[in-house]
């Protein structure tokens, strides 16, 4: 088992994910800290609408789709840099399709197109895409030698791993190959009005939608090429050795369920788990030799309660543990506080990457 | 102002359908599970539904009623009551679903309340809890009625969109729960939340659960204390001290009847856990904001 200081601090893009409420946002800016302290620039990108982020690093105004450097009270004579931004889905999207229209009016065309701004933001899979082409934006970015993602709280995180033609997925959406028929020149829009499904999807959904998503399509035609290429760029970078997947979790079963399923998703793509970050575990505590004094009874109790929740916790986490054997598995305990400026973000720091002053920082509460 | 009581029977009974709500981890399905086994142990017919198709609820719930809704379902059925009955597997099995509800955002959102608002209709039922939507979701999930109404002028969708919201404002039929953790980031989304709700969809906000509370006296260890049970204690007391601040700052913001879900030292809840907590509702854990 390697440690968590030497996968993290030796990786050029680190991907955390896991379920919701299990801490992974306020993982990755702690992950983030760490690497700015030892003197690497680093960006963390979040997909958090909640602005926990943006809470946690002491930001009022929140976050935008631009990276923003953050002052992390670092001497003046170090290199490292800690910036943050939040993915705007839909922005990131505009910028892909300016960057691959082959004019500006094409362009244009396609970024006021009303189905194009339905899908841009809302499309299943489009989050998960564009936060992987974000990532290739700033792993290229001269700014930035390290490059964290906190990944969407949702089961399909990881599906931009299946192939490079699903990064591209709405090429792939059964619509387009609906309305459009290959033909021996290129792709022709069929005629609606000639086709009772779609004639009969009109009445009930309204007629402007389709001809929205036609209009679209037909801008569109041309540029799959230029995606599918971006796709298999990001796709190498997502499987090369300078990326590290860190799995964050919280000892409860529904949590634990999510993480063994990212795990396994990242094992059928022959990624390996780098980091297992346990956050939000109950502490235990040494029980003392020698008679249980009665005036103490509470204490005992106390004391019990929480080592046995602690052992159940264990438990919880036994077979994930085991999946993830070869990883650098860090426990961080519950804290008397919830993370929500940069000083408790500090403190999570210190817990990932120096475990032992844990009994110390306890006992200081 | 001495804390009011509530009456959790009163509550259930005087609405159809609760919406609970929450982010992430804050244990929404939980909460879920107690509400409606202590609306079960008052005597209503309660169906639970879940939106998210996590499996947990059914074992929770152990012998009430679940129904499973999603949005590909909700919307094929509704495709299929609406002239496309022939068509409906091919639209399901061609992915045309998935792009009607992209392409038409809400509907997908219209038609899942649609189907909420027919088992708050069903004579099957007294009382509907739900599951709600997924971290972040709520508010468009309830503001899809109102955002439909202003694109959709006319047919069957919007038709559902004015029947839905119809619902929505009427507190005897609809009310929604919000869920908390007693802990800064979960209460700070919580006050957002329940602001949003009511400025922006108009729905009525029941009680407020803040799930997993360590309530208990101040642990204070003597001079000759052995120093593993000093530091436990320093712990625990800590953990109390930072919940008892955040429902009081719940309660400063928000006056709203709490109810307050005990924590319960064990890392997987089962139906018994649900059972205990829900008899622990219907007796003593109900408190107005102390003020």
């Amino acid at each position: 088992m390697s440690d968590i200081g030497t996968v993290v601090s030796t990786a050029d893009v680190i991907i955390c994910c896991g379920s919701g409420g299990v801490g992974k946002t306020t993982t990755a800016a702690a992950l983030g800290l760490q690497l700015a302290q030892i003197g690497r620039r680093t960006v963390v990108v979040t997909i958090d609408p909640a602005r926990r982020l943006a809470d946690a690093l002491g930001l009022a105004d929140g976050l935008t789709n631009e990276p923003t450097r953050l002052d992390i009270g670092l001497p003046p004579e170090s290199v490292g840099e800690l910036w943050a931004m939040m993915l705007d889905t839909a922005a990131t999207f505009d910028g892909l399709v300016r960057a691959n229209a082959p004019d500006a009016e094409q362009a244009e065309r396609i970024l006021t197109n009303r189905f194009y701004r339905n899908i841009a933001g809302a499309l299943s899979g489009t989050q998960e895409y564009m936060a992987a082409e974000k990532l290739h934006a700033l792993h290229a970015d001269t700014r930035f030698d390290v490059v964290i993602v906190d990944t969407p709280p949702t089961r399909n995180a990881l599906d931009f791993l299946d192939a490079p033609g699903t990064l591209a997925r709405f090429l792939d959406h059964p619509l387009f190959k609906i309305l459009m028929l290959p033909t021996r020149r290129g792709l022709k829009v069929l005629n609606v009005a000639a086709q009772p499904l779609l004639r009969t999807i009109a009445k009930v959904v309204g007629g402007d939608v389709l001809a929205d998503a036609i209009a679209f399509f037909q801008a569109f035609a041309g540029m799959e090429t230029g995606f599918r290429s971006r796709a298999d760029e990001v796709m190498a970078l997502l499987r090369s050795d300078v990326t590290r997947y860190v799995l964050v979790a919280s000892p409860r079963a529904d949590t634990v369920e999510e993480a063994r399923y990212f795990a396994a998703r990242l094992g059928d793509s022959h990624l390996p788990v780098g980091a297992l970050i346990v956050n939000r575990a109950t502490p235990s505590f040494p029980v003392p030799a020698g008679r249980r004094a009665a005036r103490d009874a509470a204490l005992w109790r106390n004391l019990d309660e929480l080592n046995a929740i602690a052992a159940a916790e264990h438990i919880q986490l036994a077979d994930l543990l085991v999946d993830v054997a070869d990883a650098a598995t860090v426990w961080v305990p519950l804290l008397a506080s919830d993370v929500h400026d940069l000083t408790s973000l500090h403190q999570i720091r210190e817990l990932l990457f120096a475990p032992a002053l844990f009994d110390a920082e306890m006992s200081a509460e | 102002m001495p804390p009011k009581r509530l009456d959790l029977r009163e509550f259930f009974a005087a609405t159809r359908l609760v919406i609970v709500a929450g982010k992430g981890g804050v244990g929404k399905t939980t909460v879920t599970a107690v509400l409606a086994r202590a609306a079960a142990q008052t005597g209503l017919r309660v169906v639970v539904v879940e939106l998210d198709g996590k499996p947990a609820l059914g074992r929770l719930v152990d012998d009430l009623p679940v129904i499973r809704l999603t949005a590909a379902d909700a919307l094929a059925d509704y495709l299929e009551t609406h002239g496309l009955k022939r068509v409906a597997k091919r639209l399901a099995t061609s992915g045309v679903i998935e792009v009607v509800s992209t392409a038409s955002p809400g509907i997908d959102d219209i038609v899942v309340l649609g189907k909420l608002k027919q088992l708050e209709r069903s004579d099957d039922w007294d009382l509907v809890v739900v599951d709600g939507p997924a971290a972040g979701h709520a508010i468009t999930f309830l503001l899809s009625a109102r955002s439909l109404l202003d694109t959709v002028r006319s047919g069957p969708v919007h038709t559902q969109a004015t029947d839905v919201l119809e619902m929505l404002a009427d507190p005897a039929r609809c009310q929604v729960v919000l869920v908390a953790l007693p802990e800064t980031t979960p209460v700070n989304e919580l006050i957002e939340t329940a602001y949003a709700l009511e400025e922006r969809v108009g729905v009525q906000l029941g009680p407020v659960v803040i799930n997993g509370v360590d309530e208990g006296d101040p642990l204070s260890p003597g001079p000759n204390t052995p120093e593993p049970l000093v530091a436990a204690a320093a712990f625990r007391n800590a953990r109390r001290a930072l919940h008892r601040r955040e429902i009081e700052r719940l309660g400063n913001d928000l006056a709203f009847a709490q109810i307050h879900l005990p924590h319960v030292p064990t890392a997987d809840l089962d139906a018994d856990d649900i059972r205990f907590l829900a008899n622990l509702l219907l007796t003593d854990q109900l408190l107005e904001p102390t003020t």
